[in-house]
């Protein structure tokens, strides 16, 4: 009971914190803090998207930059052709693009999940180290693509003029931004956490801990395992919608296999396997960023040792830490 | 756990430290985004140096004003760019930004600058869009369009009758823009054209094509890391003696030349400045760096240090008085300024129109070092200009 | 294109695949047996290099450049290994990727420290410059031809060291059973961080040779890593006959799509700019593309030597 009280006290002094950021930093006229926290929570999105498939079904994918790549150039793409007025080239119907909120992020999670189903596809061929290193592979290729697509800008990638646009909401206001990112964020977690806990998230997990039982057991652990796949893409796939619209900017920097680095680093620094040990990851790793960036330019030489401190003797992670547990969601 | 929870709280400490900027209204707050650390980053500190050196000499005014300059470092990320490039205009709340490096964080932060109504100055980074149908009344570029030193190589191997030229860039948009820039004004035969891998680092397979095509000349365009490849390479193969090589000042600067070493001598670059530019304002500046810093100063710096002379002209013209924006604009435009590359003016479209020489690298003494050969453009604009609307 | 050009672009591909021999052999190493992905496996190739660059400078001879460098970039690979990552063996890959990610971002600044943030000059000794006419037309660098050569020697004393030594003799019995060695009564700590130390070695050496032809510079170990992995995933983990395929197979698609792809484009585009546009992309992608396809027909690489 006690460890259940603690946790759930995390959690919820946690989510009281989120909530009440853009009022408190307003008041404290700090308001740069709202767009900071913004691009923390989309890459907390990524984060979880990332762990769903990383902590609970033993994929580690280096690639996952790939579809945050894939969401935000969808965001941009259709913004481009709004802007330059002009059909897009390679659909058909002479569709000018759109910057509409829900059919932009909607179609850069249709668009993205097409690519984690492909992707997925292939490299599920492989497992463990080999795994990793396909999905590296993939993304890279996506990456040198998008740099010689001159089209839409190459590595100069694309700038937005505006964010998308949802009917009675300016997302333009910073605060209102976040909480719509806040709100997506919360979402995704609340459809993890339910998939976790059904019987598609047991035999996730079973064949994380012994995929050769689960076959034996009759499932088709390549079926399940590729679901699994293309639910982290289409989260990702959001997340790069949502940058998109935070930064203004759409490039090709999200696919490199650096980001995707960044990404599995926040699963790992928050706690892997959590559910919502992700979200303190992205705060701790942006932030750490942040704060050691204003002290030294050499700020790597400090973050780069805490990350192997990290390593050998915080082993379950920042929310393992904060919760007294393993931090087990269910 | 202890000493994690010691760093965790360390950190909300600097938090609430950095969170306080100090004000001071007697000062001009000038933001400088660069990149300090990882790869590039020689260059990021060159321009910081150069405009840090342009204010120490005036005792940290600036147009009698005290500056006061927050720097901060990109790490050649487009996502860190516009963090804190909203953390300068939203907390700090700036009045001028500059130091930007490369093109492609300039595209994306510059807009959120001038959409912000603040001024932005680039010290290096000057992309076609900026110049012609995105430009802005309040962004300014101190350094050239990107297309400049190309095309001035364009016309120095066209005047040296050279025919037929191999060309060579890497995969990406700067690289396109760069050949095209060099084809403007280059009218002889293309031996070949090639792109590469951006961040590649052997061209031995390029090298080997490039000798079967017998070409009479190589322009290469290669920022960077890649650019010290090419040149060793080139020599090596043996082909400096066969083919003479082109290239921008971006491949043969001090720092750059040090290490590619003797191999770069006899080679050809364009540049607008060079330090052996004999005017006062540039054998100054030239003595300065090297008494401060203990190098000589590169390209970079001097646009950091014109960029900073720049705005001390202009707040000098409006007495020190930040909020008259369209006086203080109207002396940007005007440029009432010694830059240490000689005459310097703006286009219409706050690009400059300045002069671009040829520069041969040579060794003078243990050193090696660039000199003047030639003009190649006298007053020299771009072609971007007639697309802009302001 | 002539049969000149071909051979002249194959001995290219040769020569980049031997380079990339010697980071792939230490790098599955360490993988095959310690099973530890080490990302920081560029950074001793960059120490290799800077301290080679530093020391030639400061002797003025290359030779005593390599000599020191190669101690150095051992030393400080079997310090990492006993300092941080011996505890981490037995861990998640995933921990290994994060505390050895750690460790680039430390050893990449601390270069810059101490070193500056520009590129270092490393000379051709006088004795390699110069050229020599193999191929009719084509004068090729003597540097190159020493590496292939040097290449080729380190794969030897490699094999003999595996298959003749009693060293050996432990790193292969260690792979295959490591609770058997260490029951055997040999000090299998030790024996990792030899192996470790040796890894190191061989990458510093990889660096040391890569400094007259490649910029000695920051980040320099992460543009050669990634085709590493690639040398060693293509390849199979544990494998050095594998590492020695794997690279020249790397070498060979990496030059041959550079070298040739663009003029075979041409000849199905009208256009030429978008035939060296295309061409350039998938040249760009090939190797990735190469260990795509030999992933998905062999998921565990094309030579698996260790379970």
């Amino acid at each position: 009971m006690d460890k259940f009280n603690r946790k759930s006290i995390v959690l919820l002094v946690g989510l009281a914190l989120l909530l009440a950021l853009p009022p408190i930093t307003i008041a404290m006229e700090e308001a740069y803090f709202i767009s900071l926290f913004s691009r923390i929570m989309i890459y907390a999105l990524a984060a979880v998207s990332l762990d769903l498939i990383l902590g609970y079904a033993g994929m580690a994918s280096l690639g996952h930059g790939a579809f945050l790549g894939v969401g935000a150039y969808a965001v941009g793409i259709l913004a481009f052709h709004v802007t330059e007025e002009t059909a897009i080239p390679f659909l058909p119907g002479g569709w000018a693009g759109s910057i509409n909120a829900v059919i932009s992020w909607g179609s850069a999670i249709v668009v993205s999940s097409l690519f984690a189903l492909v992707i997925g596809a292939l490299s599920l061929r492989t497992s463990g180290v080999y795994f990793i290193m396909i999905t590296l592979a993939f993304a890279q290729m996506l990456f040198f693509f998008f740099v010689s697509l001159t089209t839409y800008g190459g590595e100069d990638g694309i700038n937005l003029d505006q964010r998308s646009q949802i009917p009675g909401l300016d997302l333009a206001d910073d605060a209102s931004f976040y909480y719509v990112c806040l709100a997506l964020l919360l979402a995704f977690v609340y459809i993890c956490y339910r998939i976790v806990n059904s019987r598609f998230g047991m035999v996730m997990r079973g064949c994380k801990q012994n995929e050769t039982r689960m076959r034996a057991l009759g499932y088709s652990t390549y079926r399940y395992k590729l679901i699994c796949f293309v639910i982290a893409g289409a989260g990702a796939g959001l997340a790069g919608a949502l940058i998109a619209n935070q930064s203004e900017f759409v490039g090709p920097g999200l696919m490199h296999w650096t980001r995707s680095g960044e990404v599995m680093i926040m699963v790992i620094l928050g706690g892997m396997g959590t559910i919502f040990g992700p979200i303190f990851g992205a705060v701790a790793l942006l932030l750490m960023e942040e704060v050691l960036a204003a002290y030294t330019e050499h700020w790597m030489i400090i973050l780069g040792p805490v990350l192997i401190f990290v390593v050998l003797f915080a082993r379950r992670g920042i929310y393992g830490f904060l919760t007294g547990d393993g931090g087990r969601d269910g | 756990m202890r000493i994690l929870k010691k760093t965790l709280l360390g950190a909300i400490a600097t938090m609430a430290a950095i969170t306080t900027p100090a004000l001071s209204a007697d000062s001009v707050k000038i933001g400088m985004i660069t990149t300090l650390s990882g790869g590039g980053s020689a260059l990021g500190r060159d321009i910081r140096d150069g405009f840090k050196l342009a204010v120490d000499m005036r005792g940290g005014m600036l147009g009698e004003k005290k500056v006061d300059l927050i720097i901060s470092d990109d790490a050649r990320k487009v996502g860190n760019a516009k963090q804190i490039a909203n953390r300068m205009l939203k907390r700090d709340k700036v009045d001028i930004m500059t130091g930007i490096v490369w093109s492609n964080l300039a595209l994306a932060v510059v807009p959120t600058v001038t959409k912000a109504g603040k001024f932005y100055l680039s010290p290096n980074a000057g992309p076609s869009k900026l110049a012609g149908k995105g430009c802005h009344k309040n962004y300014f570029n101190v350094a050239w369009q990107n297309d400049n030193l190309h095309e001035a190589a364009g016309q120095y191997v066209n005047d040296k009758a050279h025919r037929n030229v191999y060309i060579m860039a890497p995969n990406y948009p700067a690289g396109k823009d760069a050949l095209a820039g060099f084809k403007r004004f280059y009218k002889g035969k293309i031996a070949g054209e090639v792109y590469t891998k951006l961040g590649q680092v052997d061209y031995a397979a390029e090298l080997a094509n490039l000798r079967a095509t017998k070409p009479d000349a190589v322009y290469f365009f290669l920022p960077g890391g890649m650019g010290i490849n090419f040149v060793k390479q080139y020599a090596q193969a043996g082909l400096t003696k066969t083919t003479p090589l082109f290239g921008p000042a971006f491949s043969f600067d001090e720092g750059i030349l040090k290490a590619v070493g003797d191999t770069a001598i006899g080679v050809f670059n364009t540049s607008q400045w060079n330090k052996d530019i004999k005017n006062a304002a540039n054998v100054d500046f030239v003595a300065n760096f090297k008494k401060t810093y203990g190098r000589f100063p590169s390209l970079y710096a001097s646009q950091g240090f014109d960029t900073a002379l720049l705005i001390d002209s202009a707040i000098r013209a409006v007495d020190g008085d930040m909020s008259k924006q369209d006086d203080f604009r109207k002396a940007l435009k005007a440029a009432k300024f010694q830059s240490v590359r000689g005459p310097f003016k703006f286009g219409p479209n706050h690009h400059p129109i300045q002069d671009i020489y040829v520069r041969e690298v040579y060794k003078d003494g243990d050193n090696i070092t660039n000199r003047i050969v030639g003009k190649v453009f006298t007053n020299h604009g771009d072609v971007y200009a007639a697309d802009c609307k302001m | 294109m002539t049969f000149y050009l071909f051979l002249e672009q194959t001995l290219n591909a040769f020569q980049l695949g031997v380079m990339l021999f010697l980071m792939a052999a230490g790098l599955t190493l360490v993988f095959g047996i310690m099973n530890m992905i080490n990302l920081a496996h560029g950074s001793f190739y960059m120490i290799g290099a800077y301290v080679a660059a530093y020391v030639s400078d400061a002797t003025g001879s290359f030779f005593i450049g390599v000599a020191v460098a190669l101690p150095v970039a051992a030393a400080v690979g079997m310090a990492v290994e006993i300092i941080a990552l011996r505890r981490l063996y037995k861990r998640d890959h995933l921990d290994q990727v994060l505390a050895t990610f750690g460790l680039i971002l430390f050893f990449n600044e601390l270069t810059s420290i101490i070193w500056g943030p520009q590129a270092l000059f490393v000379a051709i000794p006088p004795v390699f410059s110069g050229s020599v006419e193999l191929i009719p037309g084509a004068p090729y660098p003597i540097y190159r031809l020493v590496i292939i050569g040097a290449g080729l020697i380190v794969a030897l004393l490699m094999r003999t060291l595996i298959v003749k030594t009693r060293t050996g003799m432990l790193i292969r019995a260690g792979a295959s059973n490591r609770e058997m060695v260490s029951a055997l009564g040999i000090d299998i700590d030790r024996l990792y961080t030899i192996i470790f130390g040796l890894g190191a070695l061989l990458a510093g050496l990889a660096g040391a040779f890569a400094g007259p032809i490649l910029a000695t510079e920051i980040g320099m170990g992460e543009n050669i890593l990634i085709l590493t992995f690639v040398v060693i995933i293509v390849g199979g983990i544990g494998s050095i006959r594998g590492a020695l395929i794997g690279a020249l197979l790397v070498g060979l698609v990496d030059t041959y799509g550079r070298a040739f792809l663009p003029q075979f484009l041409r000849m199905i585009f009208e256009d030429p700019s978008v035939a060296d546009g295309v061409g350039a992309s998938i040249s760009s992608m090939s190797i990735y593309i190469l260990m795509a396809v030999v992933l998905i027909f062999r998921p565990r690489g094309l030579f698996q030597a260790y379970g």
